[in-house]
């Protein structure tokens, strides 16, 4: 079959895409000329009816779905490669644009391509009146304009009072309104050629061309290179550039070369897939590659993988389902990828972090309950002696009983918080239960010095070295006392061991309220 | 109305030869989408959130698109009844009213998203954006697609925005008008009722909040207002024009003043400014640029007189002019005059130092290592040596010229700033005796003869300056 008749659907949605519609009742307006809705090997079936609730969707067949999911026809192999490797490009230098907050660029870049692609149209039609138009030379002015437009939005801000984000809206909107007036222009022109210019606004996804699928390789090829080569420089630009000027590094030449592949990246995807593709592609991998990882490296791996699967797989589903154009299914693949690792990501996900919040409230409930129960029994092992330490056989905490009420008393807990604390220290055999109460248990007694020891270490550091008045020493100790680890606990206990030598449990620098 | 119409049309016509009333109408259209745009954008510049134009101007088409297929199936329901008016325009009240529903609640959405996207996952702000626009607006698309037998869009008119078509004949108002008025009046009032809150929450949002004015709330009302301004607008400016209308003309009254309310009426008349001139450079401009052409084959069978571009792809360019203008030209802000300050600046140090020089040569012992003034052969030295001249201080010829009395006086008050402040310096900061000169010589300009006094006061009328200089006196 020839390549008209595998046009997806898509093809023809990417002209919507780009702005705001006009929307005209069905009987106002003919229907504008999108692409045929001709898909792979067979015609879509038409949906006749005007009612809305006319939202079928044909489901595949599953010989459809594995020709399509590995590719075997040439003309999906050819869409889907030219949008993975795009998405991996896009993902490598969206990872730098978002983490020297310019992730909008493309956005301004794709825009002010515009009046560059119609000027290098004009001057090809009236320098060489009749040649072929030569797509290379309209990409050239992309190019230009695209660069262009990033040089103004730099200028803009460095020599006026505007700031950054406006000077972005402003490049984007007066370049796309001279881009627009001067296609007004030529759409009057006897040429049959314009048909052609358009798709540079709206993108063909659909009617990718082996061309093309190389076109893109290639710049993404170029793009992947050229950041891993100069991978360290940019790391520099991304996270201190400052550091790196004063060093000597060239950043604004580096600063540029990074802003050249953007402006290529965008301009190469802008005419095969459209301007919102081009603009999420460049955002979203790089975004959600964040939230699984803190370092450069790693990060701009999953942003490009990241990219490349939502490209395949979006590309997969809008060939599979007749009415889903490639452009917005791809970037809501993307988005659900971003959504996932929002949700679920390693380092800055919501979930882990809920997870890890979760954890340090269980510690802390450990701790607290745990030193309740120690400046309960201290008075005790006054009675018993001294401290003899866990070492001498039977640890003397686990002799005594401890009441619900008591140990209530002690401490501003609900009754319930109190149940959840002790029923965690049972099941994890901190506490045993016997007649009319609890008991510590060995493990248990052992958790209680170590907490109870740590919390008196610190409040005795802070009341020697940091001048902290007695009274208030407790609170401030609370809230450390959970993150302190071993090594920390043997600094302390050098530093306060000037004035409390040899001693396994330093005395509390403030009287215990015993509790009512 | 109608001598508005007639005002138009004398000024058009001085400019355009073929101005008839339709082109009077499509400037008072665009000019009143142009200034409703204008109002809300003040404050997204201010904000620094322009971009947030941008992105909502893009995402109101969910939200849009939603309205529309609701009120067509409520009326192809019979929910509601249509009247034959109603088909022969884009769209009816009941869609208008969905659509601004609509609008205000995508608004509302995009901005609240993108705060939870910045706040909870820790994303920049502008990626923030990004993500969130790029999403909606897919899903604004993929539902077009998914009821695209009923809604049939024609992407020229989008693209280019209608403008050109919105007048049917003579003693018709176009609707787009009616509504633009509408988006002016109700935006206008927005703003002249909220006006404190607005100035305080767009300033000092820290303050705002102290003082129990809800920022975040106000900060999602405006994105709400600028989503219903840009439905308002883009039937008739087109969708990315409307991000033009929203920043170019705040921005560039930004650039004009310091005052808020000014900028906003600045903002205002800039934007009509932009659709007028917009208008006319529409049909104007092209048949200018391409007459040198007319012969080559591109232009077979097209008459050049008759070339006319897009009158919103106009006024986004006239704005940008415009801007640029006000960036160049501005009175306090304008490159052109920071860069005269800085020349007069130039040439006054330069002759004042000329003057140093030369009052030092007249002493009675030379300092050592004085560049004589003829090695300072710049033309920009032998400019500020000319001026010198004129203003009488300096005479003789230009390889060896002499101090006048007034030349010597001139001098003398700079040559005793400087070893005043020499002075001053040995005796309270701790600068080693070498590293005086440097200092002096470049504060010795800005000293006027009071704080010289004052100086003088301060180290009790010093004779002579740390290198055991004559300090002349005043």
């Amino acid at each position: 079959m020839s390549s008209p008749a595998v046009r997806f659907a898509a093809g023809g949605l990417l002209v919507l895409g780009l702005l705001l519609p006009g929307l005209d009742l069905p009987t106002a307006s003919a229907a504008p000329s999108h692409s045929a809705d001709g898909h792979l090997h067979r015609p879509i079936p038409q949906h006749s009816g005007t009612s809305i609730s006319d939202t079928r969707i044909q489901w595949p067949s599953w010989q459809k779905l594995s020709d399509t999911l590995l590719m075997r026809h040439y003309n999906t192999r050819i869409v889907l490669l030219g949008t993975i490797l795009l998405g991996i490009g896009a993902g490598t230098v969206g990872t730098f644009m978002l983490l020297r907050r310019r992730a909008l660029i493309g956005d301004v870049v794709s825009h002010a391509s515009l009046p560059g692609i119609a000027l290098a149209f004009l001057y090809i039609e009236l320098a060489h009146p009749g040649s072929e138009r030569s797509l290379h030379a309209l990409l050239l002015g992309a190019l230009a304009a695209g660069l262009l437009g990033v040089l103004c939005t730099t200028g803009i801000t460095r020599f006026s009072r505007i700031k950054e984000d406006a000077a972005l809206a402003i490049v984007l909107s007066v370049f796309f309104g001279a881009g627009i007036a001067l296609f007004t222009i030529i759409q009057k022109l006897p040429t049959g050629q314009v048909a052609g210019l358009q798709s540079f606004i709206y993108g063909q996804t659909a009617s990718m061309t082996a061309a093309d699928v190389k076109l893109i390789g290639s710049t993404s090829f170029v793009v992947v290179v050229v950041s891993a080569l100069l991978f360290k420089e940019f790391g520099l630009l991304c996270f201190d550039e400052e550091f790196g000027r004063s060093h000597g590094w060239p950043t604004t030449r580096l600063d540029f070369v990074l802003m050249g592949l953007v402006v290529c990246m965008a301009i190469i995807g802008l005419q095969s897939v459209g301007l919102l593709l081009v603009v999420a592609m460049l955002i979203i991998p790089a975004a959600a590659a964040r939230f699984w990882t803190e370092r450069l490296g790693p990060m701009t791996l999953i942003a490009a993988g990241l990219g490349g699967v939502s490209a395949w797989l979006g590309g997969v589903v809008s060939s599979l389902f007749a009415r889903f154009s490639a452009g917005a299914v791809i970037v809501l693949v993307g988005s659900l990828f971003f959504m996932l690792s929002m949700a679920v990501g390693r380092r800055r996900g919501l979930l882990p972090q809920f997870l890890n919040q979760l954890a340090t409230t269980r510690r802390v409930g450990r701790h607290d309950l745990s030193r309740t129960l120690y400046e309960m029994l201290e008075p005790h092992l006054e009675q018993t002696g001294p401290d003899s330490g866990p070492d001498s056989g039977s640890d003397p905490l686990c002799l005594h009983l401890l009441v619900h009420d008591q140990i209530l008393a002690r401490r501003s807990w609900s009754t319930r918080r109190l149940t959840r604390l002790i029923r965690i220290a049972v099941s994890e055999d901190r506490l045993e239960v016997v007649e009319g109460g609890w008991r510590l248990t060995e493990a248990g007694a052992a958790d209680a010095r170590l907490v109870a020891r740590n919390h008196r270490l610190w409040e005795t550091y802070l009341v020697l070295h940091a001048d902290i008045a007695t009274s208030h020493v407790d609170r401030d100790a609370d809230l450390i006392e959970h993150v302190l680890d071993p090594d920390l606990v043997a600094q302390l206990l050098e530093a306060v061991s000037q004035r409390y030598p040899h001693m396994g449990m330093p005395p509390s620098p403030h009287p215990i309220d015993p509790g009512s | 109305m109608q001598s508005v119409i007639d005002i138009l049309n004398s000024l058009g016509s001085a400019f355009v030869d073929d101005w008839y009333d339709l082109d009077s109408w499509i400037v008072i259209t665009a000019a009143l989408a142009a200034i409703a745009c204008s109002i809300p954008g003040s404050f997204l510049v201010l904000r620094r959130q322009s971009m947030m134009g941008d992105a909502l101007t893009h995402t109101v088409l969910p939200g849009i698109v939603a309205a529309f297929l609701l009120s067509h199936s409520l009326k192809t329901s019979g929910w509601i009844s249509t009247s034959e008016a109603d088909t022969h325009t884009a769209f009816d009240a009941t869609s208008y009213a969905m659509m601004f529903a609509g609008a205000v609640l995508i608004g509302g959405l995009t901005a609240v998203l993108t705060e939870w996207v910045r706040r909870q996952g820790r994303v920049e702000s502008s990626a923030a954006l990004g993500v969130v626009y790029t999403t909606l607006f897919a899903v604004g698309l993929l539902m077009i697609r998914l009821a695209a037998d009923s809604v049939h869009i024609d992407p020229d008119c989008v693209l280019y925005g209608n403008v050109e078509t919105v007048w049917s004949g003579p003693g018709h108002v176009p609707r787009a008008a009616w509504i633009g008025l509408g988006a002016v009046l109700f935006n206008a009032t927005l703003v002249v009722c909220f006006f404190k809150e607005l100035r305080i929450s767009t300033f000092d949002p820290a303050l705002a909040t102290s003082l129990g004015i809800n920022a975040s709330w106000i900060h999602y009302a405006l994105m709400a207002v600028t989503a219903v301004t840009a439905v308002a607008a883009f039937e008739s400016v087109g969708n990315i024009l409307v991000v033009a209308m929203l920043i170019v003309p705040p921005a560039t009254a930004h650039l004009l003043t310091d005052r808020l309310w000014l900028m906003l009426v600045l903002a205002g008349v800039i934007a009509a400014a932009s659709a007028t001139i917009g208008h006319a450079l529409a049909m104007l401009l092209p048949p200018l640029l391409m007459a040198p052409f007319a012969d080559q084959p591109l232009l077979k069978g097209v008459k050049v007189e008759n070339l006319d571009a897009s009158t919103s792809g106009m006024m986004a360019v006239t704005a940008g002019g415009l801007f640029v203008l006000a960036l160049v030209l501005g009175p306090r802000h304008g490159l052109l005059v920071r860069l005269v300050h800085r020349l007069r600046l130039s040439v006054r140090i330069a002759a004042e130092d000329l003057l140093g020089v030369l009052y030092r040569q007249g002493e009675s012992t030379p300092p050592q290592g004085l560049q004589h003034p003829s090695r300072h052969g710049s033309r920009f030295h032998r400019f500020a040596a000319w001026q010198l001249r004129l203003r009488g201080l300096i005479t003789g010829p230009s390889s060896q010229p002499v101090l006048t009395e007034a030349g010597r006086d001139a001098a003398k008050q700079l040559v005793r700033a400087h070893r005043l402040w020499e002075s001053y310096m040995d005796r309270y900061f701790d600068v080693p005796a070498d590293h005086l000169h440097e200092a002096a010589h470049r504060v010795e300009h800005f000293l006027d003869p009071e704080l010289r006094d004052q100086l003088a006061d301060e180290l009790d009328g010093p004779e002579t300056d740390p290198h055991g200089r004559d300090i002349p006196g005043s």
